[in-house]
C-alpha cells in the first residue's frame, strides 16, 4: 500500500517523450500536460485497494510450448524488404549512427 | 428482401440451390457499398474486382463458400493495404496473410474491402482514424462506436454480411451495439493472432460482426484454434458452436452484476436491458443477483496495462523497415523522433507517452505493478460470479451512441465509453453483445452476455435464445 503516486505536475512529458523517441510541438507537450494529469487523477483511484494479498506468480494454466529449432519456410527477403523506405544489397539502409 | 440483407445460411442455401451466383453476391454487395459509402465511410479500400475474381473461383460446398467478409485495416490480408487507420502505415502492403485470413480462405470465404478504425485500434468513436470518421448507419449525426466502427456500420449498415474486428476493451462488442450487429469478443487464447497488428498484447482478442447470433458461432468455429505461429493461442479443441444454439435457457442461471446498473448510465438502457432479464425469466431462467466489487476499478486498470503495452508494441514504428520515413534525417534519433511526430496522431501518441511514464524508473511499481494486481482481483471477481452462474447479463455501452466531436476533447470522456466492456478483456473472459432495443430516437441498445473462460458455447446458447424470441436483430437501419 505504501507505494507512492507522484503528483501529476511531477509528469514532465517532454522527458517521456524523448524516452518514447516521439519529437512533440509545444502545444501537443502543453496538451497532453494537462489531459494526462487529468487521467493519472483519475488512476489514482487505485491506490484504495489493498493489493498486499495478491501475487503475480502467473497463471497456473499457461505452460511453456517449446518446439525444436528447424529452419522452416518463411518471408523471402525479397518480401521483407518490399514495405522499406530504403534498401541496399539487402539490407535496410538507415542514417549513419556511429562516427 | 434485398440481398444485401439476408444472413449467411440464406446466402448459402441459395448459392448451393443455383438460385444465386457468388459473383452476384459481390456485385449487388459492391453496389449497396457505392450506394451509402459516401455517406457512412465504412471502407478504407475495396478492389470489387479482385473479390468478383476470388467469387467466380469459390467452392461453394464449402462452410463460407462464396460467402464475402470485411476486414478491419489491422489484419493482414497478403497484397492488400494494412494501414491500422494510420499514416505511419500509408502505402503498406501485407507481405503475408495473417491466420484468421488463410482460416476464412480455406472455407471459401471471399474477402471483402478493409474496414475503418480508431488509429491503431486505440479509441472508442472510430473518431480517431487518420482517414476520417465513419458514421452511424441509424443516425448520421453520430459515432458508429470503437475502434472497430468501419465493421460495425459496413454490418449494421448491411453493405457487409460479415467482418472481422478486434477487441482490447470492448472495440467490437461497444461498436456492435451503438450499430445493431452481433459482436463477439471470444476468450483470450481462442483466435490466434498471428498478422494481426498488436495494440496491448495480453488484451487484443480477434473476434467477429454478424447479423445474428448462428453467424458469430459459423465465424468462431472456422477462425478459432491454435496456431504454432502465435504461442498465446491455446491448444483446445473447437466445439461446434453452431450446434450448442437452439436449446433454450430452462435450468441456467443468469448473474446479474449489481455494479453494472450505476449512476450515470442512460434510462433508455437499462430499460430495455431490464427487459431483456425479464425476458430471460420469461424462458424458463433462473435469475440471480451477483456481485463484482472491483468493477469501478477496471478502466483505470485498463489505461495503465494497455497504454504500457500499447507503448512497448508501437516502438517497432520507427521509420526503419517499413511505412513512413521522415524526410532527409540528420541522424538515427531525428529520424525516430520524427518520423513518429508525423507518423502518429493525437491518441496513438497520448498513449505513448502515458505508457512510457507508467513503465518509467521510479513509476514502475506505483502504476505498473499496482494495475496488474488489481487486475488479478477483477478476473477473481469474475471466477466467484461464475461459480453461482453460467453467464452474466450487463448492458454493452451505458450510452447509445454519441454525437460526432462530443467527446473528442476530453479523453477521459471518451475512455468511460467502455466501461462495462474492459474488465471482460482484463480477465481474458468472453462476451458477446445482441441487439435488445431501441432508444425513443431510433438508436441501438445492446446487451452485453458475459461467459467464463472457454464459455462460448453456452454464452451463445443464451443469446441466440433472446435473439429468437426478440425482433430487434431484423430491423433495418433507415439508411
Amino acid at each position: 500500500m505504501a507505494d507512492p503516486v507522484p503528483s501529476s505536475e511531477s509528469i514532465d512529458v517532454t522527458y517521456v517523450a524523448d524516452l518514447a523517441r516521439l519529437r512533440l510541438s509545444p502545444d501537443e507537450i502543453a496538451t497532453f500536460q494537462k489531459q494526462l494529469a487529468d487521467v493519472l487523477g483519475y488512476v489514482s483511484q487505485l491506490t484504495e485497494v489493498d493489493v498486499s494479498h495478491v501475487s503475480l506468480l502467473g497463471d497456473a494454466e499457461l505452460k511453456n510450448r517449446l518446439r525444436t529449432d528447424e529452419v522452416q519456410p518463411s518471408l523471402s527477403v525479397e518480401r521483407a524488404l518490399a514495405n522499406a523506405p530504403k534498401q541496399e544489397n539487402n539490407l535496410f539502409v538507415v542514417p549513419r549512427m556511429i562516427e | 428482401m434485398e440481398l444485401t440483407s439476408l444472413t449467411i445460411p440464406e446466402l448459402r442455401q441459395k448459392l448451393q440451390s443455383g438460385e444465386l451466383r457468388s459473383r452476384e453476391i459481390i456485385d449487388q454487395l459492391a453496389a449497396r457499398v457505392e450506394a451509402v459509402d459516401p455517406k457512412l465511410k465504412a471502407y478504407l479500400h475495396l478492389d470489387a474486382d479482385k473479390a468478383r475474381a476470388a467469387a467466380d473461383t469459390a467452392n461453394t460446398a464449402l462452410p463460407l463458400g462464396g460467402v464475402p467478409i470485411a476486414i478491419k485495416d489491422v489484419i493482414n490480408v497478403e497484397g492488400d493495404p494494412c494501414t491500422c487507420a494510420s499514416k505511419i502505415l500509408q502505402g503498406y502492403t501485407a507481405p503475408y496473410d495473417a491466420t484468421v485470413i488463410t482460416k476464412l480462405r480455406e472455407a471459401g470465404a471471399v474477402l471483402f474491402g478493409r474496414t475503418n478504425m480508431d488509429e491503431f485500434a486505440m479509441g472508442s468513436s472510430t473518431e480517431n482514424s487518420s482517414w476520417g470518421i465513419t458514421r452511424n448507419p441509424w443516425d448520421l449525426d453520430r459515432i458508429p462506436g470503437g475502434s472497430s466502427g468501419g465493421s460495425a456500420a459496413a454490418v449494421g449498415g448491411h453493405e457487409a454480411f460479415a467482418a472481422l474486428g478486434t477487441d482490447t476493451g470492448g472495440s467490437i462488442r461497444q461498436p456492435a451495439a451503438l450499430c445493431s450487429c452481433v459482436g463477439l469478443k471470444p476468450t483470450y487464447g481462442r483466435i490466434s493472432r498471428y498478422g494481426m497488428v498488436a495494440f496491448a498484447s495480453s488484451l487484443d482478442q480477434i473476434g467477429t460482426f454478424t447479423k445474428t447470433t448462428e453467424e458469430a458461432a459459423l465465424l468462431l468455429e472456422i477462425i478459432s484454434g491454435h496456431d504454432p505461429r502465435d504461442n498465446t493461442s491455446i491448444d483446445r479443441p473447437v466445439p461446434k458452436y453452431t450446434a450448442s444454439l437452439g436449446q433454450g435457457v430452462k435450468g441456467l442461471k443468469l448473474g446479474v452484476p449489481k455494479e453494472y446498473f450505476i449512476e450515470g448510465i442512460d434510462s433508455e438502457v437499462e430499460k430495455a436491458v431490464r427487459a431483456a432479464i425479464e425476458e430471460y425469466k420469461r424462458q424458463g431462467a433462473e435469475i440471480v443477483e451477483v456481485s463484482l466489487p472491483h468493477t469501478q476499478y477496471a478502466v483505470a486498470v485498463y489505461y495503465i496495462i494497455a497504454t504500457a503495452e500499447c507503448s512497448a508494441n508501437l516502438a517497432r514504428f520507427d521509420g526503419v523497415r517499413y511505412g513512413k520515413r521522415a524526410q532527409n534525417p540528420k541522424d538515427i534519433l531525428d529520424m525516430y523522433g520524427r518520423t513518429r511526430a508525423e507518423g502518429f496522431g493525437a491518441e496513438v501518441k497520448r498513449r505513448i507517452i502515458l505508457g512510457t511514464y507508467v513503465l518509467s524508473s521510479g513509476y514502475y511499481d506505483a502504476y505498473y505493478n499496482r494495475a496488474q494486481k488489481v487486475r488479478h482481483m477483477i478476473a477473481e471477481d469474475f471466477r466467484l460470479a461464475f461459480e453461482k452462474c453460467d453467464a452474466l447479463l450487463t448492458p454493452t455501452s451505458p450510452t447509445p451512441a454519441f454525437k460526432i466531436g462530443e467527446r473528442t476533447q476530453d479523453p477521459l470522456q471518451m475512455y468511460l465509453a467502455d466501461i462495462f466492456t474492459i474488465a471482460v478483456n482484463l480477465a481474458g473472459i468472453c462476451g458477446v453483445s445482441i441487439p435488445c432495443g431501441f432508444t425513443s430516437n431510433k438508436l441501438p441498445i445492446g446487451l452485453q452476455i458475459i461467459g467464463p473462460k472457454w464459455g462460448e458455447e453456452t454464452m451463445l446458447r443464451v443469446a441466440h435464445t433472446y435473439e429468437q424470441a426478440t425482433p430487434w436483430h431484423k430491423e433495418k437501419p433507415p439508411i
